[in-house]
C-alpha cells in the first residue's frame, strides 16, 4: 500500500480499509452481523477480516437482531468496541428497543459513568424492486434520539475517515451507507485518518444558494451543480457528513452568505432531517433569507416495488436543478443531464445487476 | 415448473425485484396446501411462491406481480416477496424474517373469537426461530390454545450462513417449540405423502380445539438464496451435499411412487405437465401484456378509505 493522496478506492473498499485499520490497532474492535464472513462479505466491505483477525473477532450471528444488539452493548461495557453490520436498515428495526432504551440512554441515566462505544452499520437499499421493506431511509428516527450519533458519508474518503472516528468514538454511532454509493471511487489515503463527527464539509463554494445534503443525494447534487454552473448559478454545497449532531455553524454561515437554502434528503419528507434543517434555518437565519427555504425529499409514501413506479419516485439532479431554478426565478434546461443517463433508472450503473 | 420457468426467464431482466425461488422445497407447500381448506388462512415469507400457489393463489396475479404490472396481486407495489390473494385467504407474505409469525397467531386469535373451525397456518424458515418474536408468538398461541399451524421449512441455510454458525450443534428445531409447550413433530420435507398424513391428523385435532401444532420439515433449496442462478461455486455448501439432496428431488420421488402404485401413468403425468406449462405460458403472456401501473399509482393506497 502506498501512501499516495491520489490512491483510488471505491466506497466499499474504503469501509473495508477502515475496518482493517481499526482492528489492526485495537484488539478490542470486533465485527459481527449476518453474513460478515460469508462468500459475499457484505458487498466486499468485510472482505479478508476473518482471515486476518480470526473467527473470535469476526463472526456471523443468529438472525436475532434485537438480542445481538444487546449483546454488543453488553460487550461494550467491558471495553469491547463492536461494529455490527446489517445488510438493510429495515432488518435492524427489530433492535430499536436495545438501541433506544439501552444504548442511547446508558451514559446519561447512570450519570455519565459509563458509555456504549458501539457502531451499527446500516445499508439503505435502492433499485431493482427493493420495495417497501428493503429501502427505507430512516435516519431521522435515529437522529431523533438524544445520545445517538448518526453518520451518513457520501464519498469513499469520508467513508473511511468517518468510520474510523465512529469506531473510536465513545458513543453509540449509527453509520448509514447508501447501497448506490458502494461502487463510487474516490481518493482514499492509505494512512489512518479521522474525520471528526459533527463537522460538515463544503464541497462547492458559491454565493447564490446553499444546498445542504447528505449521503447519496450529495452525488446527485454534484451533477446538478455542474449544470447550474454552466447556467451561471453558483451553489454552496454543504455535505453534512453526520446528520446528528449537525454542524449548525457551517449551515448557518452558508445560508447567511447566500440567503437561499435547499435541503436534500434521501428519506420521506415529513419529520425528516431536512425538516429539522429548514426549521432551524428559518428560526436562526430569518432575516437573511431572500426566499422561503425549500426541501427536496421523497413524498410521504412507502417505496413501491414495480420499476414502473420507482421512475418518478426518487429525487435526482434534474429535480435539484428545477428547484434551484425556481428559487432563483430562472428557467434552466435539464435536457442535457437527462440524456446522460445510459442505463435504466432503477440501477445506479452497469455494475449493479440486482437483485440486491 | 413455475420456479424453473421464472429462473429461465429472469435473465430477460423484466422481473426486476429480489426473487427467492423454492425449487427443491416444493413438497412442503404441496402437502400442507392439500390439507388446508380454502377458508383456512396462510401467511408466508420472502420465499412464498410455493405457499401462495399451494393455497390456490392466482398464478397470473403472481407472475404479473413479479413483473411489476398493475394486474399483479399487489398491483406492483409488493413484488415477489410481498404476495397476497384474499380470494383464497392467502393473507400475505413479507420479507422481514419472522415478521409474519405473530400475524399467524393473531389470525388464530381471530378464529377463536369468531368460533369457526378454520386453521391459521404460517410458513417460515430455519432462521426465523432465531428471532425473539418466534418464542413470544408460540408462547401466546400455546397459552390461548389457538388453532395455529406453524410450519418451519428447515433448509439448513439462511442466505449463505449454515445452521452451525447460528444454532448450537445437535439442535432439533421442533424441540424448541415442544419446550414452550407446543405439540411438535419433525418430518422429511421431501416426502409429500408422509407430510400430508402428519399434517392431516394434526389439523383434524386442531379443528376440534386441540391447540397449536408445530412441524419442522427438513428440505433443501436448489438455487441461490435470491435470484435465478445456482451458487454452489461460492463454496458455502459442498457439491456432495447438494447432490445428495438433488437425488432426493421430492417431485420425481413422488412421481415414481405414484407410478409404482399404479395411481397414475407416465402418460397422465405428461399430460398434467403439458397443462401446467400451458397455464404458465398464459400467465407469462398475461404478465407481459399487462400494463405497468401509471406513475401516480406510486402515491396511492397509503391510507385506507
Ligand atoms: C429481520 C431480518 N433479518 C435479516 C434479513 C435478511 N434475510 C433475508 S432472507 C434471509 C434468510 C432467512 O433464512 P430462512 O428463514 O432459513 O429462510 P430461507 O431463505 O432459507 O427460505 C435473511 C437473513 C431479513 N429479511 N429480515
Ligand atoms: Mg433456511
Amino acid at each position: 500500500m502506498q501512501n499516495d493522496k491520489k490512491r483510488k478506492l471505491n466506497y466499499a473498499q474504503a469501509i473495508n480499509e477502515a475496518m482493517f485499520c481499526a482492528m489492526e490497532q485495537d484488539e478490542s474492535v470486533i465485527c459481527f452481523g449476518l453474513g460478515v464472513d460469508d462468500p459475499k462479505r457484505i458487498f466486499g466491505t468485510t472482505s479478508g477480516l476473518k482471515e486476518r483477525f480470526g473467527p473470535e473477532r469476526v463472526f456471523d450471528m443468529p438472525t436475532s437482531e434485537n438480542a445481538m444488539t444487546g449483546v454488543g452493548i453488553g460487550a461494550s461495557f467491558n471495553g469491547i468496541r463492536p461494529v455490527m453490520t446489517h445488510q438493510r436498515l429495515d432488518f435492524f428495526l427489530l433492535a430499536m428497543d436495545q438501541l433506544v432504551n439501552n444504548a442511547a440512554k446508558w451514559h446519561y441515566m447512570f450519570g455519565g459513568k459509563t458509555s456504549v462505544p458501539i457502531v451499527i452499520r446500516l445499508l439503505i437499499g435502492r433499485g431493482w424492486g427493493q420495495g417497501p421493506t428493503h429501502s427505507q431511509s430512516l435516519q431521522s428516527w435515529f437522529a431523533h434520539i438524544p445520545g445517538l450519533k448518526v453518520v451518513m458519508p457520501a464519498t469513499a474518503s469520508d467513508a473511511k475517515g468517518l468510520l474510523l472516528s465512529s469506531i473510536f468514538d465513545n458513543n453509540p454511532v449509527i453509520f448509514i451507507e447508501h447501497r448506490w454509493l458502494h461502487n463510487l471511487e474516490g481518493d482514499v489515503p492509505a494512512v489512518d485518518y479521522r474525520i471528526p463527527l459533527g463537522k460538515a464539509q463544503r464541497l462547492r463554494m458559491g454565493e447564490d444558494i446553499s444546498i445542504i445534503s447528505n449521503s447519496y443525494m450529495t452525488i446527485e447534487a454534484l451533477h446538478a451543480i455542474e449544470v447550474l454552473l454552466e447556467n451561471g448559478v453558483n451553489c454552496d454545497l454543504i455535505d453534512l457528513r453526520t446528520v446528528s449532531p449537525i454542524d449548525w455553524e457551517m449551515v448557518y454561515s452558508s445560508v447567511k452568505k447566500t440567503g437561499r437554502v435547499l435541503v436534500l434528503d434521501t428519506s420521506v419528507s415529513t419529520c425528516s432531517v431536512a425538516s429539522e434543517i429548514v426549521a432551524r434555518v428559518s428560526m436562526e437565519c430569518f432575516n437573511d433569507l431572500k426566499c422561503a427555504p425549500a426541501r427536496l425529499a421523497l413524498d410521504d409514501c412507502p417505496t413501491p416495488t414495480s420499476s414502473a413506479l420507482t421512475k418518478k419516485f426518487y429525487m435526482g439532479a434534474e429535480d435539484i436543478i428545477v428547484s434551484v431554478g425556481k428559487m432563483l426565478g430562472k428557467k434552466i434546461d435539464i435536457s442535457k443531464i437527462s440524456m446522460q443517463k445510459a442505463f435504466p433508472h432503477d440501477v445506479p450503473g452497469d455494475w449493479f445487476k440486482g437483485p440486491f | 415448473m413455475v420456479e424453473e420457468t421464472i429462473a429461465r426467464r429472469y435473465s430477460e431482466w423484466k422481473m426486476r425485484c429480489p426473487t427467492h425461488l423454492c425449487t427443491g422445497q416444493e413438497a412442503v407447500a404441496a402437502a400442507v396446501g392439500q390439507v388446508l381448506k380454502k377458508d383456512d388462512f396462510v401467511l408466508s415469507t420472502h420465499r412464498a411462491h410455493g405457499h401462495y400457489l399451494s393455497k390456490g393463489g392466482n398464478l397470473s396475479g403472481m407472475i404479473a406481480e413479479i413483473y411489476g404490472k398493475e394486474t399483479g396481486c399487489s398491483r406492483g407495489k409488493g413484488g415477489s416477496m410481498h404476495l397476497i390473494d384474499l380470494d383464497v385467504n392467502f393473507m400475505g407474505s413479507t420479507a422481514i424474517v419472522g415478521g409474519t409469525i405473530p400475524l399467524g397467531v393473531g389470525l388464530g386469535l381471530s378464529i377463536k373469537l369468531k368460533k369457526t373451525d378454520q386453521i391459521s397456518c404460517v410458513f417460515f424458515g430455519d432462521a426465523a426461530v432465531e428471532e425473539g418474536v418466534f418464542y413470544e408468538s408460540v408462547n401466546f398461541a400455546v397459552l390461548k390454545k389457538l388453532p395455529v399451524l406453524f410450519i418451519c421449512e428447515n433448509n439448513f441455510y439462511s442466505v449463505y450462513s449454515p445452521l452451525k454458525v447460528r444454532q448450537p450443534e445437535g439442535r432439533e428445531i421442533y424441540k424448541l417449540a415442544q419446550a414452550i409447550g407446543c405439540q411438535s413433530e419433525q418430518g422429511d420435507g421431501n416426502n409429500v405423502l408422509e407430510m400430508y398424513n402428519k399434517v392431516s391428523s394434526a389439523v383434524n385435532s386442531m379443528r376440534n380445539g386441540g391447540g397449536p401444532y408445530f412441524f419442522e420439515f427438513k428440505t433443501y433449496r436448489w438455487r441461490e438464496h435470491c435470484g435465478h442462478n445456482y451458487d454452489n461455486d461460492l463454496g458455502y455448501r459442498t457439491q456432495e451435499e447438494y447432490n445428495f439432496w438433488k437425488e432426493r428431488d421430492p417431485v420425481s420421488i413422488f412421481e415414481t411412487f405414484l407410478i409404482k402404485e399404479s395411481v397414475i401413468t407416465k402418460n397422465e403425468i405428461n399430460k398434467i405437465e403439458i397443462n401446467i406449462q400451458n397455464e404458465l405460458d398464459l400467465a407469462f403472456k398475461f404478465a407481459e401484456d399487462s400494463d405497468f401501473p401509471k406513475d401516480d399509482e406510486a402515491f396511492k393506497d397509503i391510507y385506507a378509505k
